[in-house]
């Protein structure tokens, strides 16, 4: 087993705010997909929000606190080596938090005075290693371990995979990314291609993979994020996807919502299906609908994934 | 043409004469448009050093101009006035008048990231953009953007609970900006959620109101982040020389009162 196979098969399971509330699909998809692949996820003990896209800007060095109390309960209260968050945003901010701890002193301070003021250990760079539910499932079982698995081959299923804007951006906070073969790229990702690739499925060439739904002005500047998200709806049913894969809870309402209002107030209307990646490969694996959370969606897709043969 | 005559040949500096003859030549209509002359006096210096004291503007003295930030930039490519290199030029140039002109779209930058991603000089665009926004707020040059309000309540719900529930924060938002929160394609969204979730989701929502998610033992992360937080809007209202402002008015106040 390779290194990573084995420190990913036991984590500290980060879900954050959304995944309790808007993406609480993808929290449903991302369990069971852990339960039937027999990987253990530890929930992080009194979890509290990594900052999200708003908390930087009122203050960056307090969201990087806020990122760094989830890392220091994992790592010195949990004793956990490995962090996976599924949700973009927390990923994102706990990989920010990790790179300026490294390098920034005046982050370093704000952190340990807040960290002394609450009560808890301060958090000290590379006490943990922050990974994203792509990696987790990609490390552990791979490509040729869902191969092996696969109950119902999501064969004939076109999708467009959508990994959005915080996966990748910006490339130095993601030292581990563009390091070689095997490793994740930054301008073109695809872990999430290679696994539901795996799974049976067809990948469409989609330009718009890490293009931005608007997500951080989703209610803010609803015009501004419904004109990027029609063009993303439009990109990938042009390229032929009847779903687009999702990672990230933000992206995947904001599809949700912007592909109602995109008909609603510039009639444009699109039918391609949005679902999480967990959700596809769950069902891949055999898990029913329910089971992924599909009911969850706002997208309805019970009757494509029955046409599909999934249910 | 460079960015910094950009704004010279806006058509109210154009001049086209109907009828010109210049020394025999007939130079009438487009042969004649002249360029209104202009000599830019009103710079304010301070604009640099003020943006640069805000978060993420620290790092905007690097920047050479390339133009790598709004050539990849996401608003940019639906609405060409949306010019992070450009507002960059004028902030360094101190050239507030025209970085005005402008002033009620910096807001929209969504974050994405890809300038900061295109950046060969780790100016970080994205946070100069954010700190300008903050900026024009702070100054009095525009009200509070919508993003600014959503930041707000929910920051302040994070700081006071550790968590956030999409549900309160939504309809917060709504209230606070006088929008309403059932408009068409909204109703259209419940009614999709509900048709397979007949009670779960909107429950959960509902519940929201009742038992607010939170994070047990947080009152000492809450006190430290309230105290760093008065902190640094301090030194922020001094860096943009606003308690300063205050203290002249609160003087000139007490000095009409004196009569």
């Amino acid at each position: 087993m390779s290194d990573k196979k084995t420190k990913y098969q036991e984590v500290a399971y980060y879900p954050g705010c959304a995944l309790e509330g808007s993406g609480h699909a993808y929290n449903r998809s991302t369990k069971a997909l852990g339960k039937k692949l027999g990987l253990k996820l530890k929930e992080v003990d009194n979890w509290n929000c990594c900052g999200a896209m708003e908390v930087k800007n009122i203050d960056p060095k307090l969201q990087t606190y806020l990122s760094s109390r989830v890392m220091s309960i994992a790592a010195n209260k949990m004793k956990m080596d490995v962090v996976m968050a599924p949700c973009n945003g927390c990923y994102h901010n706990l990989k920010k938090a990790e790179y300026d701890l490294q390098n920034d002193e005046g982050s370093k301070d704000v952190v340990d005075r807040l960290s002394k003021k609450a009560g808890h250990e301060t958090y000290q760079a590379g006490q943990v290693e922050t990974i994203h539910a792509l990696d987790w499932v990609k490390e552990t079982i791979g490509e040729d371990g869902l191969k092996e698995r696969v109950k119902n081959s999501l064969k004939g299923i076109k999708i467009a995979n959508y990994y959005g804007c915080m996966y990748t951006r910006p490339r130095h906070i993601f030292p581990e990314k563009d390091s070689g073969p095997g490793s994740e790229s930054t301008s073109k990702p695809h872990f999430m291609d290679d696994l539901l690739d795996a799974a049976g499925a067809e990948n469409v060439d989609f330009p718009l993979k890490t293009a931005c739904c608007g997500g951080a002005h989703t209610l803010s500047d609803s015009d501004t994020s419904t004109k990027l998200v029609a063009n993303i709806l439009r990109t990938a049913e042009a390229a032929g996807a009847e779903v687009i894969a999702t990672e990230c809870p933000t992206c995947h309402s904001g599809l949700e919502m912007h592909q109602i209002r995109a008909e609603k107030t510039l009639g444009i209307k699109t039918d391609v299906k949005i679902i999480y990646f967990t959700q596809l490969l769950g069902m891949a694996l055999g898990l029913k609908p329910k089971q992924v959370g599909l009911h969850e969606n706002v997208s309805d897709s019970f009757d494509f994934v029955k046409k599909k043969g999934l249910a | 043409m460079p960015i910094h005559e950009k704004s010279l040949i806006r058509p109210e500096n154009l001049h086209v004469q109907e009828n010109l003859e210049v020394e025999g030549v007939d130079v009438s209509g487009h042969w004649s448009t002249f360029i209104e002359s202009r000599v830019v006096t009103d710079y304010n210096e301070a604009i640099e050093d003020e943006i640069s004291a805000l978060p993420g503007g620290e790092y905007i003295h690097r920047c050479w101009q390339c133009g790598s930030c709004t050539n990849s930039c996401t608003v940019h490519a639906i609405n060409e006035e949306f010019n992070p290199r450009y507002w960059i030029y004028l902030i360094r140039m101190g050239m507030e008048s025209e970085l005005l002109r402008d002033k009620d779209i910096i807001w929209q930058c969504v974050s994405c990231n890809k300038c900061t991603y295109a950046c060969p000089r780790d100016v970080v665009p994205e946070g100069v953009m954010k700190a300008t926004a903050h900026w024009l707020e702070l100054k009095g040059h525009t009200p509070k953007s919508h993003s600014t309000i959503f930041d707000e309540i929910f920051s302040e719900q994070v700081i006071e609970t550790g968590k956030i529930e999409d549900g309160r924060t939504i309809k917060r938002f709504f209230k606070q900006t006088g929008q309403a929160l059932m408009q068409p394609w909204m109703v259209e969204m419940v009614k999709r959620m509900l048709r397979n979730l007949p009670i779960g989701l909107m429950t959960r929502m509902g519940m929201a109101n009742f038992i607010k998610p939170k994070t047990s033992d947080w009152s000492g992360a809450r006190d430290a982040i309230k105290e760093y937080v008065s902190e640094q809007e301090a030194h922020h209202r001094t860096a943009l020389g606003l308690d300063d402002l205050v203290k002249m008015a609160e003087s000139e106040l007490k000095a009409s009162g004196s009569h």
